[in-house]
């Protein structure tokens, strides 16, 4: 606990927001969070459809002016230092943005410009990112022939230009076929090598659950939790789960036999949830002659549907 | 904690703060328009020909001289004009909402240390230099069509001040044409200025007919109203010498007024553009 309290404290605090309030009209879209990220570290922004997630991160980059509350990056105040931020700050917002009158390599070379960098830096940097994105043979094509995944690598690729203090990534890879995924993912493995402080949205928990550091689930615009992955998973769900099919007669015989056991019906679905390692179901399996089930670690999709709830939200 | 003050509603009317930022967006349109110098090009310099040919060469031999001069002497000056006043208009409101509504260029470039003041102060000075583009490119058409009519279409030195001229008249109709996509709700908002501003501006500033012919209230109102006239008064006068003679004022009086005029309405609507798209886009 002290130690806790000391490496805290000698952390170093790159953003910081108090009070946090985004409106648009009446509906109130960020109400009123608290938050620090320390730099280096990877955080996980969660939440359902609608939460708030990508209203603070535009926030963050000063597209959006706060309605109330207090933002600060890297020490500077998104109201009043937007130029001193935005110079440290690399985004890859959600929406593509990308300059559909340039080719891929222009959309870096003329990006770059806007941050001062020279033509031939730029262009270095530029031919780099390609290369680790795998563009290299796209370089010379207009972005409007490129797949959907090829834009999210470019996105990507462009907001690593300035060389980033803070990084935003607002769903870098949702529409991402699994190689592609894992190519996303090393690169933000490697920036975090770096030092560089990381803010990831994402609808997918495991990519959540193996890249974050700290993970904050928002909904309808509050932080409802925030925490290591592991703590959170420790703390709300417990270590494994068994899934089995829906039997109404198995739910008393279950609570008898592990105390400390949670049950959750989803449908026709049972889960039941324990603190205890795997081995803790074998006998009672047998015992019911249990075929058809799943034993599997407790994970942070478990948290984020006890936390935001089962039923489905609105879709944008 | 420190108190941060919070701009209560971040649109208010301000005076822009404006760095060399501007001219990277600048850059991004000129590197798009060397791009496409083709499908850009030829079309703007199609309208103007054809007016030289159809009313100049064409039309021109049946009308009798207008101030001492044959017809296509009259209108080549105006044709300069026209040619700024579309290149700017144009590109400040089709081309700017395609940019900022469809292709989302604005919300790129201010995730990067270029504020949307500077956005849109690029795009006014952008517009301006398709004014200077295509009124230079007019000019040289001219130049050209004057060696096969009677008298050179162009008679005074004062003709290399084009570009000047077609920077600041540019700029203001960029500006304008910046106020109305502020306020477009979709692109076929751009119908009504163009018919009600641009297409009248197009015949009734002195262009196709002298103005002086017509009633003295309408002398009036064009020299209020329509900034075109201004800018043909100026062009006219650089490749010819003289202006019409407008409510009894001569050049002396028409060429500052008209200056003065253009940078007054230029700087109003620059200053009005720029916040009217903050308020647009910043909520
Ligand atoms: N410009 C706007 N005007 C009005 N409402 C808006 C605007 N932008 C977002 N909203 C609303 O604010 C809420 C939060 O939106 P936001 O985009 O921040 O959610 P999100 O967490 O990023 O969702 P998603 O997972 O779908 O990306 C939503 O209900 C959305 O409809
Ligand atoms: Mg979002």
């Amino acid at each position: 606990m002290e130690w806790n309290i000391f490496s805290q404290e000698t952390r170093d605090v790159i953003i910081k927001a108090t009070g946090l309030t985004k409106r648009y009209g009446d509906f109130v879209a960020v109400d009123g969070v608290d938050f620090e990220v320390y730099r280096g570290e990877c955080v996980g922004f969660l939440g359902p459809n609608g939460a708030g997630k990508t209203t603070t991160v535009r926030m963050m980059y000063c597209f959006l002016p706060p309605t109330s509350g207090n933002l600060s990056i890297a020490g500077f105040s998104v109201q009043a230092d937007d130029r001193e931020i935005k110079c440290v700050v690399g985004v890859a917002p959600q929406e593509d943005n990308l300059d559909v009158d340039f080719s891929v390599v222009e959309n870096l070379v003329v990006y770059a410009r806007y941050f001062g960098i020279s033509k031939v830096d730029a262009l270095k940097r530029a031919d780099e990112q390609l290369a680790f994105f795998q563009l290299q043979e796209k370089r010379d094509m207009s972005v409007e022939a490129l797949s959907t995944d090829m834009k999210r690598r470019l996105i990507f690729a462009r907001a690593l230009l300035n060389n980033p203090q803070v990084l935003l990534l607002d769903e870098p890879t949702t529409g991402l076929d699994p190689q592609v995924r894992h190519l996303v993912w090393d690169a933000i493995r490697q920036l975090k090598k770096l030092q560089v402080t990381i803010i990831l949205t994402t609808h997918y928990m495991d990519e959540a659950e193996i890249l974050c550091d700290r993970i904050i689930i928002v909904d309808h615009g509050k932080i409802i939790e925030d925490g290591k992955p592991k703590e959170l998973i420790k703390r709300y769900i417990g270590e494994t789960v068994l899934e089995l099919d829906y039997n109404e007669a198995l739910i008393p015989i279950i609570k008898e036999t592990f105390s400390d056991a949670r049950v959750e019906v989803v449908g026709e679905l049972m889960q039941v949830f324990t603190p205890k390692p795997y081995g803790v179901f074998e006998s009672f399996l047998h015992e019911h002659r249990i075929q058809n089930f799943t034993i599997r670690k407790a994970n942070l999709e478990d948290v984020f549907l006890k936390l935001t709830g089962r039923g489905l939200r609105e879709v944008d | 904690m420190t108190e941060v003050n919070i701009r209560k509603s971040p649109a208010k009317f301000s005076i822009p703060k404006l760095s060399s930022n501007v001219w990277k967006v600048w850059q991004r349109n000129a590197d798009v328009f060397r791009k496409t110098i083709g499908v850009n090009f030829l079309p703007s310099m199609l309208e103007p020909v054809l007016y030289l040919f159809a009313f100049g060469f064409g039309l021109g031999g049946f009308i009798p001289e207008i101030n001492g001069v044959s017809y296509i002497n009259f209108i080549a000056p105006a044709l300069v004009a026209i040619s700024l006043m579309h290149g700017s208009f144009l590109d400040c409101t089709y081309g700017s909402f395609v940019r900022m509504y469809y292709q989302k260029t604005f919300d790129a470039i201010v995730a990067t240390p270029i504020s949307l003041e500077e956005v849109v102060a690029g795009e006014l000075l952008w517009g301006a230099t398709r004014g200077v583009i295509n009124s230079s490119l007019v000019l040289v058409v001219i130049a050209i069509s004057g060696l096969f009519t009677a008298q050179p279409l162009i008679t005074a030195p004062y003709f290399l001040l084009i570009p000047l001229i077609a920077f600041f008249g540019g700029l203001m109709f960029s500006a304008i044409a910046m106020c109305f996509t502020a306020i477009a709700p979709n692109i076929d908002f751009f119908n009504y200025p163009m018919f009600l501003l641009i297409t009248p501006m197009l015949f009734l500033s002195g262009t196709f007919f002298p103005l002086s012919s017509l009633p003295q209230t309408a002398q009036a109102i064009a020299l209020t109203v329509l900034p075109l006239t201004h800018i043909v008064n100026l062009t006219r006068s650089t490749l010819t010498g003289s202006t019409e003679t407008l409510l009894s004022l001569n050049t002396q009086t028409l060429i500052p007024l008209g200056i003065i005029w253009i940078i007054i309405i230029a700087a109003i609507f620059f200053l009005l553009s720029i916040n009217l798209m903050k308020k647009r886009l910043i909520h």
